[in-house]
């Protein structure tokens, strides 16, 4: 809790499906309020380590924890309130999900599970966060019509505004474009940008030079291995310390 | 001109093509004629018993109790009688069931115990009623010294509904997409929170029609009342709504049709059709309820 802490901190976190380990004993640290990219082919672990860090780990019924990650600098494996914990943590899924609700309460959802009741908190809790994910403009007229009607693009921007609903320290975006178009994306790229400094943002992407344009520091995941994490400036240079790095973000395997 | 080459143009019918159209419609005509082949047999069915029960049919049927040992008159000890008996057992069948389907789909891990609830339910739905007869003569006639009453016949009822209610209300509930549930979680909402806001509001038609086809079923067993609660004939007050106690042993309707075409003599012929019409009618005007409820909720489901 103290503020020097990291905002993550993950040690030696070996993660099992079974009898198959998909995560090997990984260790790194983000720091507070950077944008931390996770790159690497599909199957490398990377969804799997979000799940690790707001523990919805613990709803796959096979899954094997072990090692630490702590958040905010408590070991997520000791908290309480794992209520919290998922709110302090945001997550954006891959595939855009408007909850079958209202535009309002799609956005309104966390804070009513969290308790909050006062239409006017409520209110401006949308407000801002539909404002956040560069949304409110096209939907302000209809917040009562139903979030799942919305077209796909406006569905994940709904998602992150739902994910900023609970004011998380930490907002994780898994694969965030696959579903929708460069004209979205690069609108969301722009949100992302503009919430850098007020939040730790991580981003788990396929697309390389998305964590170019964004990243802070990015660290490359390869079957459940940390092959390189560093600067993304040295990631993609043409010098990165280990090759695999150099011949993946040129797309030369992967 | 013989020989001469199929008319030109790009998308000219070749000889392949006019095949498999063929075989399109006559696909197309055989799965119709089942589908038709289908209902033939209801209208059949309905329209042969609202002929022969022509004659005694009307509201004066309804309300009338038997009269002469049951050759004459109507059948309301056993009208009311088979809505106590589907009305209790419903009452306790289906808030059990529904929320241990509940548990079964959202809560419960897998695990050798819910492996076992899990059989269990799937063999209890395939037990015959007359088994299940048995059991509630055993289980609540002299077990539990309930007597040959409606809350035997009920309970006993109640046992044989409840694992297709269960079954049912798992399948609607398996239906709602699991990221729905995985976006609830990641903002930190509870199981229960998730399962109240997300979860039932688009479940809900799918478990009450679950429900609601139970009462069909339930209504026309014979077997397992006959065992545990109803009897041939009890004096009861013409159109009373409220004759019988849960102590006390009832009419219903599926055993009085049994009574009156089997074991009483020289019964006014229209009169065991006119017992089948009612309980048919009763039957299809819960599911045409059922079948309105979904309609109606569905209009309401949100993706």
């Amino acid at each position: 809790m103290s503020a020097t802490s990291p905002a993550v901190e993950v040690a030696d976190l070996r993660l099992a499906y079974g009898i198959k380990e998909v995560l090997h004993g990984i260790s790194f640290a983000i720091e507070r309020n950077e944008i931390f990219a996770v790159i690497g082919p599909a199957q490398s672990g990377k969804t799997s380590l979000l799940r690790c860090l707001n523990r919805t780990i613990d709803l796959v019924p096979e899954a094997a924890v072990t090692g630490t990650v702590r958040v905010d600098g408590s070991d997520v494996r000791r908290v309480k309130d794992v209520f919290g914990l998922r709110r302090k943590v945001g997550m954006v899924a891959p595939l855009p999900v408007g909850l079958p609700l209202s535009i309002y309460d799609n956005v309104a959802f966390a804070p009513r599970c969290a308790g909050v009741r006062a239409r006017n908190d409520l209110d401006s809790v949308v407000e801002r966060c539909l404002r956040q994910a560069a949304l409110w403009d096209e939907v302000k007229d209809r917040l009562g019509s139903l979030g799942t009607a919305l077209s796909g693009g406006q569905q994940q921007r709904l998602t992150i505004a739902r994910a900023l609903s609970h004011q998380p320290e930490i907002l994780c975006l898994d694969e965030f474009s696959i579903a929708i178009d460069p004209v979205t994306t690069m609108r969301i790229e722009d949100v992302l940008k503009e919430l850098r400094g007020e939040m730790t943002i991580v981003l788990v992407t396929n697309l390389v030079q998305q964590a170019r344009r964004l990243a802070d520091r990015t660290m490359f995941l390869w079957n459940g291995d940390i092959v390189e994490l560093d600067a993304t400036e040295v990631i993609f240079s043409d010098h990165p310390a280990d090759r695999r790095t150099l011949d993946y973000v040129n797309g030369i395997f992967g | 001109m013989d020989g001469a080459p199929p008319p030109a143009g790009r998308f000219a019918k070749t000889a392949l093509v006019a095949r498999r159209e063929r075989a399109q419609t006559v696909a197309k005509w055989i799965f119709g004629a089942m589908s038709l082949a289908m209902v033939l047999p209801l209208l059949a069915i309905v329209s042969y018993l609202l002929v022969r029960a022509w004659p005694s049919l009307g509201w004066e049927f309804l309300a009338d109790i038997p009269r002469k040992g049951m050759r004459e008159g109507g059948i309301w000890p056993a009208f009311v009688g088979t809505l106590y008996l589907v009305g209790i057992s419903l009452a306790v069948a289906a808030p059990i069931g529904v929320l241990a389907a509940i548990y079964l789909n959202e809560y419960a891990r897998e695990n050798w115990f819910n492996r076992v609830i899990n059989m269990a339910v799937i063999n209890l739905a395939g037990v015959p009623s007359i088994v299940h007869a048995l059991f509630g003569l055993g289980a609540f006639v002299y077990a539990a010294r309930f007597g040959f009453s409606i809350l035997s016949a009920s309970l006993t009822l109640a046992i044989m509904t409840l694992p297709v209610i269960i079954a049912s209300t798992r399948e609607a509930l398996a239906s709602v997409p699991r990221a729905f549930r995985e976006a609830c979680w990641n903002v930190g909402a509870t199981r229960w929170q998730t399962i109240r806001a997300v979860v039932l509001p688009n479940s809900i038609s799918g478990i009450l029609t679950g429900i609601i086809l139970q009462v069909s079923r339930a209504a026309g067993e014979t077997a397992p009342i006959m065992f545990t609660g109803a009897v041939f004939f009890k004096a009861v007050q013409r159109g009373d709504l409220f004759p019988y106690r849960l102590g006390d042993q009832c009419m219903a309707l599926s055993m009085h049709l049994y009574t009156v075409s089997t074991q009483v003599p020289n019964v006014k012929e229209s009169i065991p059709y006119a017992t089948a019409v009612v309980l048919l009618g009763s039957v299809l005007l819960v599911n045409a309820t059922a079948i309105a409820a979904r309609v109606w909720l569905r209009g309401r489901k949100k993706w």
